[in-house]
């Protein structure tokens, strides 16, 4: 069964710009310049039960448009939505209780007040018996180890701890499905990692289905088989991470363009302390290496090379994680 | 019944959060006992030999100016800059992922701030003014009552007109010129600086189609017993329509709001 049916979803924005001067804004009163923006693409997208999704893309993707679409706080300019079985405006009150939203860039808790008078008010407002409270939230307390936490006002909590109690309300009713946007942003590694532990956990006890965006590889490396790659509203990429991964090009690579023809060896011997690889580049007398290793040992093979080698050019490629992503994504289409 | 349940853990968490700002409470205290002290002397100057004016006594005029004080603690609530501030941050927006209706959350917590006044500050508040000041508390059971029927439809109207003042902020930008201009409105001609009689009888007329004067007047009307009778239930009549008819613009521009709100996001 799909927990999540999203068919040709699409988002858009009226996003209102003002004329200049006094008479564009006498003029701005009547009648308002807009621009349409597309946030989200006629996206198609099934999850099934059990599944942990990681839906990742850059700043601005649309990823939590998508999130907010699915979760009934938006409603689709077109496209069809289906959640838990439901349509997430339709039945909100039914349907909300039906899937928990952790959003890390904002709160739910209340903030004035101890983390464990949240935890009885979403108790009363989600109608969970004494029982049912009991015999799962102990768990979730002591597995994201916030007991100690509990008495204290949210405020006066790191944003670690805070994202753990976060985590902690928005499962209090036990929800079958989870949605977490952003949920490790600015999070130490430590936290990260119990965090994803903590998610395993739920997932394979109760089955809970879990989509997930993220910044950070390492969560979806963590957690998800199956990631879906979102760039500017499409879907790119929709599969396997492991099919991914088979293609991922780490390190960094430097494009060295020389001044006369150089051998392969001559190079192979001057970097031979160096953990690279060499291939020729597109253009003529350019050669590519992939440095395994920090910035350090990328400026050293630099300057060795440069030492003994006249160059006209070089650059180095910063493989940020968008562009590995993207990398992957072009060649994933290629084999699969 | 867990409808009642939860919204009485709103209340409840209301509670705990006016005490965890105590000191605000302390103040607004000594802000009340200035108030009615001023206004006591001033009305005993106003008054000076004469026996009534405007249909009440002197000592009903003492009377009326504490319980309306008092009154005010009860149904006073800030839940309009709330509902504002909530709005600019894009809170509200989040709130739909909750299985609650939004505006009945924050009546119950504007309900939770005025019963925490009200238990502690104008209970103990009347105590003390009962013995510094000549006051006539009646000692009938009818009026108490009464009164507190009163006083709970002034806290409905007085809550419908913040959740209106509120809800505006999703058309207006900046709201806060018309959450203070609101604010001395209600002061004004609810009746709480002086009570409506006072007024001309042609703003009487004007006042008598707002919905003002059944936040303060008529309550205080009905303890100092200068509405007697029918003319209390007539008073009471005039809460009960307004508490209806203002049910109209709230789902009106609420309905507006929400759609606003799910198509752009706040
Ligand atoms: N309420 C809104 N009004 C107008 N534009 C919006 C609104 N919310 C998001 N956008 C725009 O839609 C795009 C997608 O945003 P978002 O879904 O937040 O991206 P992501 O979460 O992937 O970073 C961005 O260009 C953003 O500026
Ligand atoms: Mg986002």
């Amino acid at each position: 069964m799909n927990v999540i049916e999203v068919n040709k979803l699409r988002k858009e924005f009226k996003s209102y710009s003002s004329r200049s001067g006094l008479k564009g804004a006498f003029r701005d009163l009547f009648t308002r310049n807009y621009k349409v923006l597309r946030a989200v693409d006629d996206i198609s997208l099934q999850i099934k039960e059990g599944e942990m999704v990681g839906y990742i893309g850059e700043n601005g993707a649309g990823k939590s448009t998508t999130i907010k679409m699915l979760t009934g706080i938006l409603t689709p300019t077109a496209g069809e939505v289906r959640v838990n079985g439901m349509d997430p405006h339709r039945e909100r009150e039914k349907f909300v209780r039906t899937i928990g939203v952790v959003f890390g860039q904002r709160s739910q808790l209340w903030w004035d007040i101890a983390v464990q008078e949240s935890f009885r008010l979403l108790k009363k407002v989600y109608k969970v018996s004494d029982e049912d409270y009991n015999t799962h939230m102990k768990e979730v307390i002591e597995t994201l180890e916030i007991e100690p936490l509990l008495d204290k006002p949210v405020r006066k909590l790191s944003l670690g701890q805070r994202m753990r109690c976060e985590l902690a309300a928005a499962l209090i009713h036990n929800p079958p499905l989870l949605f977490l946007d952003e949920p490790t942003i600015g999070l130490d590694v430590l936290v990260k990692m119990k965090i994803r532990a903590f998610l395993k956990e739920i997932n394979k006890k109760y089955k809970t289905t879990i989509l997930l965006t993220t910044h950070d590889l390492a969560d979806i490396e963590a957690l998800c088989d199956r990631v879906v790659l979102l760039d500017e509203g499409k879907i790119i990429y929709d599969g396997r991470l492991d099919e991914l991964q088979k293609n991922w090009v780490e390190g960094k690579q430097v494009h060295f363009e020389f001044q006369e023809l150089v051998e392969v060896s001559s190079l192979e011997e001057l970097s031979k302390d160096f953990d690279v690889k060499w291939r020729p580049g597109e253009r003529k007398n350019q050669w590519v290496a992939t440095v395994e290793g920090d910035d350090d040992a990328v400026s050293r093979l630099m300057s060795q090379v440069m030492l003994k080698h006249a160059i006209s050019d070089v650059k180095i490629n910063q493989v940020s994680t968008e562009e590995i992503i993207r990398n992957i994504y072009e060649e994933g289409i290629i084999h699969g | 019944m867990a409808n009642l349940s939860m919204y009485g853990e709103m209340i409840r968490i209301r509670f705990l959060m006016m005490l965890a700002y105590r000191t605000n409470y302390y103040s607004g205290i000594l802000i009340y006992s200035i108030n009615i002290g001023a206004y006591y002397f001033l009305w005993q100057a106003i008054y000076g030999s004469q026996e009534t004016l405007g249909g009440l006594s002197v000592m009903q005029m003492t009377t009326y100016v504490a319980i309306a004080w008092m009154a005010r603690a009860f149904y006073f609530n800030n839940i309009d800059r709330e509902i504002a501030q909530e709005i600019q941050e894009g809170k509200v927006a989040i709130e739909m992922i909750r299985p609650y209706h939004y505006l009945a959350v924050k009546t119950m917590q504007g309900l939770g701030e005025g019963l925490f006044r009200l238990l502690f500050f104008s209970v103990p508040g009347m105590f003390i003014i009962w013995l510094a000041f000549p006051i006539d508390f009646s000692n009938s059971l009818n009026v108490w009552a009464l009164f507190f029927i009163s006083i709970i439809f002034s806290f409905i109207v007085n809550t419908q007109i913040n959740l209106i003042t509120g809800i505006l902020t999703f058309f207006l930008l900046y709201n806060t010129g018309l959450i203070r201009a609101k604010r001395v409105v209600i002061d004004l001609f609810s009746g709480l600086l002086l009570p409506i009689s006072f007024y001309p009888i042609w703003a009487q007329d004007i006042m008598m189609f707002l919905p003002f004067q059944a936040i303060s007047y008529i309550p205080s009307m009905i303890f100092t017993e200068g509405f007697t009778g029918a003319e209390v239930y007539s008073a009471l009549g005039i809460q009960l329509f307004w508490a209806l008819f203002l049910i109209i613009p709230i789902q009106f521009l609420w309905v507006i709001a929400k759609k606003q709100l799910i198509i752009q996001g706040g």
